[in-house]
C-alpha cells in the first residue's frame, strides 16, 4: 500500500503497543519514559497526516501511482487540505458556539448561564495549578486514547471477521447468534463489576468494557452489510466464473466495507461514552477520571475542561475513521 | 470485420421447462411447459409483457435457478449451474461499483486464472472497441448509463462466451442512446455470431434485432408462437421503414393482442401491461 518506510514504522509501532498492552496486563501504564510516550503518539500522528494528505490516483496504464498532488510542495498540500471553504465554515460554527458560551452569563440565557463562561474555563486551564501544567492531564490523554485504541482495535479485529462469517454462513449464525443476542442488550457498563472481578488488572477491565462498547455495533453492522450486498453482483460474478473465494474477497468484502465503516464510526462514539464511565469507576487516571475528580473536588471550570477534552478526542477519532474509510473506498468519493 | 465466423457452438434447447415457486399449498406457476430451440449463432428475442416470467426464463438458462420440470440442454449438456460459457447482461447494471471499468472487464479472466497483464491488454482492446477508450480508470458511478451498458458488454465479451443472455439490457436508457446501443449490438453480433438470447418488452427492438421472435404467453409462461424474422442482415435503421418490417410487426401484434385479451379477461396485472405496451404502439405505428 504505502511506502515501505511507513510499513516498517507501523509494524514497529504495533510491536511497541503490544509491549505496552502486555505491561497493562500487569499494571496501569505510567509515563516512566517520556521518549516512550512520544514514540507512541508521534508515529500514528505522522501516519495520519500522510494518509490525510494522500490522494490516490491512477496513471493512464491503470497502475496506481501517487498523485500529482503529492509532488507538490508539502506546504502547499497542507494549505490545500486545511485552508479550504469547508474548514472555514467548520471553524465559524465552532466560533459561534464559543461566543454564545461566553455571552450566556451576561445575557442571562436560561440554564446555559450556569455554565462557567469560556474565559473562566480557559483561565482555570492555564492557571498556575491548572491542568495544562500538570503531567497527569497529558498522561491522562495518553492513557485514555490508549484504552480507546486497544479496545476499539480488538473490537475490529474480532468483530469484523465474525460479522462476515455470520453474514456468509447461516449454519454458523444459527448456532452462535442467539448467545450473542442475549449478551448484546446488556450495557457495557453492566459488565464492569464482573470485569473488575475477573480481569487481572483494572486497566484490562476498562479495555474490556470499551471493547464491548464497539464490538456489538461492529458485528451487527457487518452482518447487515453482508446481507445488503446486491445479489445480482454475486450472480454476475458467478457467471464470470468466480469461485466462492473470489466472491467473498472481491464482491462480499468490498460490498460490506461501507457498513463496516458505519459500524466503526458508531462504535467509536460508544467507546468514548463507555471510557469515561469506566474510568470514573475503575480508573486512577485518564480524562474521565480527572473530570470526575474535579467534580468531587467542586472545581466546575475544570470539569468543563475535562468535557471539552473528551469532545475533542472523540471528534479526532471519528474524523480519522471517516478519512480512513474514504481512502479505503475510493469509488465512494463524490465527483 | 470482413470475415464472418460461424461458430458451431451455443445451441440452447429447452424441453418442457417448468418453474414453480413456493410451497405446495401456495404455488405460483411462473413457467409451464416451455419448449424451444435456439440454434447456434442466432439472435433470438424473447418478448412478452412485464411480469410474465421472462427474467425467470433467463435465470433458468443462466443456471441461477433450477427448473422444477423439464430440462435445459446447451450443446448436449444439461444445465446444472451458472458458468462462464453463458454470460448474462442484466436489466440493472451489475458492474462492480468498487472496480474501475478496466478492473470490471478483467474480473472474469482473472478469476479463471489468466495473467493480469494479458487480461489487461485484452480488456483495453475491448474497451476501445466498445468506445470506452480513456474511461478505463473510471468507476461505474462516473459513467453514463450507456457507457455502463457498453462496459458490461465488454465484460461479457472478453470471456468469449458461447451464449449471451441479455435481460432487457437497454431498459432505462434514453431513446437516442438506446437506438445507438441496438445498432451497436447488431454490429457486434453480425461480426462474432455469438448465440444471443435477448429479452425485451419492446416490439420494435425485438424485430430490429432478432432472427426469430419467441413470443411468450401471459403467466404461466410458455412459448406462444415462434416468428422468424426474415429481414436481411446486416441491418441498419432503414429496415424500420420497409414493408416487410411492418408486416412482421402486424403479425406479432396479432398474437400479442390475442394473448392480452385472454389475460385481460382473467383480470391479471400482466394483461394490463400487455395492452399498455402493445396497444399503444399499434395505434401509433
Amino acid at each position: 500500500m504505502g511506502p515501505t518506510g511507513a510499513k516498517w514504522a507501523s509494524i514497529l509501532w504495533t510491536l511497541l503497543c503490544a509491549g505496552i498492552a502486555i505491561m497493562a496486563v500487569r499494571e496501569t501504564p505510567r509515563p516512566q519514559s517520556l521518549a516512550l510516550w512520544a514514540a507512541i503518539w508521534i508515529v500514528p500522528a505522522v501516519v495520519l497526516v500522510t494518509i490525510w494528505l494522500r490522494r490516490r490516483e491512477r496513471a493512464p496504464d491503470g497502475a496506481r501511482v501517487r498523485a500529482v498532488a503529492r509532488r507538490q510542495p508539502l506546504g502547499r498540500r497542507v494549505r490545500k487540505a486545511v485552508l479550504n471553504v469547508h474548514t472555514l465554515r467548520g471553524v465559524l460554527g465552532i466560533v459561534a458556539v464559543l461566543v454564545i458560551w461566553q455571552l450566556a452569563q451576561p445575557l442571562g440565557l436560561p440554564i446555559i448561564k450556569r455554565i462557567p463562561p469560556l474565559s473562566d474555563v480557559v483561565a482555570r486551564f492555564f492557571a498556575d495549578n491548572g491542568l495544562f501544567w500538570r503531567a497527569k492531564y497529558w498522561n491522562g490523554w495518553t492513557v485514555s486514547l490508549f484504552r480507546i485504541f486497544s479496545g476499539f482495535l480488538l473490537a475490529l479485529i474480532i468483530g469484523v471477521p465474525q460479522g462476515l462469517a455470520w453474514g456468509v454462513s447461516r449454519t454458523l449464525k444459527a448456532g452462535s447468534f442467539p448467545v450473542f443476542e442475549i449478551f448484546r442488550p446488556i450495557p457495557p457498563l453492566a459488565f464492569l463489576p464482573a470485569a473488575i472481578y475477573l480481569m487481572p488488572t483494572a486497566e484490562l477491565s476498562i479495555v474490556f468494557v470499551i471493547f464491548l462498547g464497539a464490538y456489538f455495533t461492529i458485528v451487527i453492522n457487518t452482518i447487515n452489510g453482508v446481507y445488503n450486498v446486491d445479489k445480482s453482483l454475486q450472480r454476475a460474478a458467478l457467471s464470470l466464473g468466480a469461485r466462492r473465494n473470489d466472491i467473498f474477497w472481491k464482491i462480499i468484502f468490498p460490498g460490506t466495507l461501507p457498513s463496516i465503516i458505519t459500524g466503526a464510526t458508531v462504535g467509536m462514539g460508544i467507546t468514548w461514552m463507555v471510557l469515561v464511565a469506566a474510568e470514573m469507576i475503575a480508573g486512577r487516571s485518564g480524562i474521565g477520571f480527572l473530570t470526575w475528580e474535579s467534580y468531587t473536588g467542586g472545581d466546575i471550570p475544570q470539569v468543563v475542561v475535562g468535557m471539552v477534552s473528551m469532545g475533542i478526542g472523540g471528534a479526532i477519532c471519528s474524523a480519522v475513521i471517516w478519512r480512513l474509510g474514504g481512502n479505503l473506498m475510493p469509488w465512494r468519493r463524490l465527483f | 470485420m470482413a470475415t464472418t465466423v460461424l461458430k458451431r457452438e451455443g445451441r440452447i434447447e429447452c424441453r418442457g421447462v417448468g418453474k414453480t415457486f413456493g410451497e405446495e399449498w401456495a404455488r405460483t406457476v411462473v413457467v409451464q411447459d416451455a419448449s424451444f430451440v435456439v440454434e447456434e449463432g442466432q439472435l433470438n428475442v424473447v418478448i412478452g409483457p412485464s411480469g410474465c416470467g421472462k427474467t425467470t426464463l433467463i435465470s433458468l438458462v443462466a443456471g441461477y435457478e433450477r427448473p422444477t420440470a423439464g430440462e435445459i440442454v446447451i450443446d448436449g449438456q444439461r444445465v446444472t449451474g451458472p458458468g462462464p460459457d453463458r454470460l448474462v447482461v442484466f436489466q440493472e447494471t451489475a458492474l462492480f461499483p468498487w472496480m474501475t471499468s478496466l478492473e470490471n472487464v478483467i474480473f472474469g479472466p482473472i478469476v479463471r486464472g489468466m495473467s493480469a497483464r494479458e487480461a489487461r491488454d485484452e480488456a483495453r482492446r475491448l474497451l476501445e472497441r466498445v468506445g470506452l477508450k480513456g474511461f478505463e480508470d473510471k468507476y461505474p458511478s462516473q459513467l453514463s448509463g450507456g457507457m455502463q451498458r457498453r462496459c458490461e458488454l465488454a465484460r461479457a465479451l472478453i470471456n468469449q462466451p458461447k451464449i449471451m443472455l441479455m435481460d432487457e439490457p437497454f431498459r432505462g436508457l434514453d431513446a437516442m442512446t438506446r437506438e445507438l446501443m441496438q445498432e451497436y449490438l447488431l454490429r457486434l453480433f453480425e461480426e462474432t455470431r455469438t448465440t444471443i438470447l435477448f429479452v425485451t418488452s419492446e416490439l420494435e427492438e425485438a424485430i430490429f434485432l432478432g432472427d426469430r421472435l419467441l413470443i411468450l404467453s401471459a403467466r404461466p409462461t410458455s412459448v406462444k408462437r415462434v416468428l422468424p424474422v426474415d429481414l436481411p442482415r446486416p441491418r441498419d435503421f432503414r429496415v424500420l421503414t420497409t414493408a416487410r418490417y411492418a408486416e412482421l410487426k402486424q403479425q406479432a401484434l396479432e398474437t400479442l393482442y390475442e394473448e392480452a385479451v385472454k389475460a385481460f379477461a382473467e383480470g391479471s396485472q400482466a394483461a394490463y401491461d400487455l395492452v399498455e405496451a402493445f396497444g399503444r404502439r399499434s395505434g401509433g405505428a
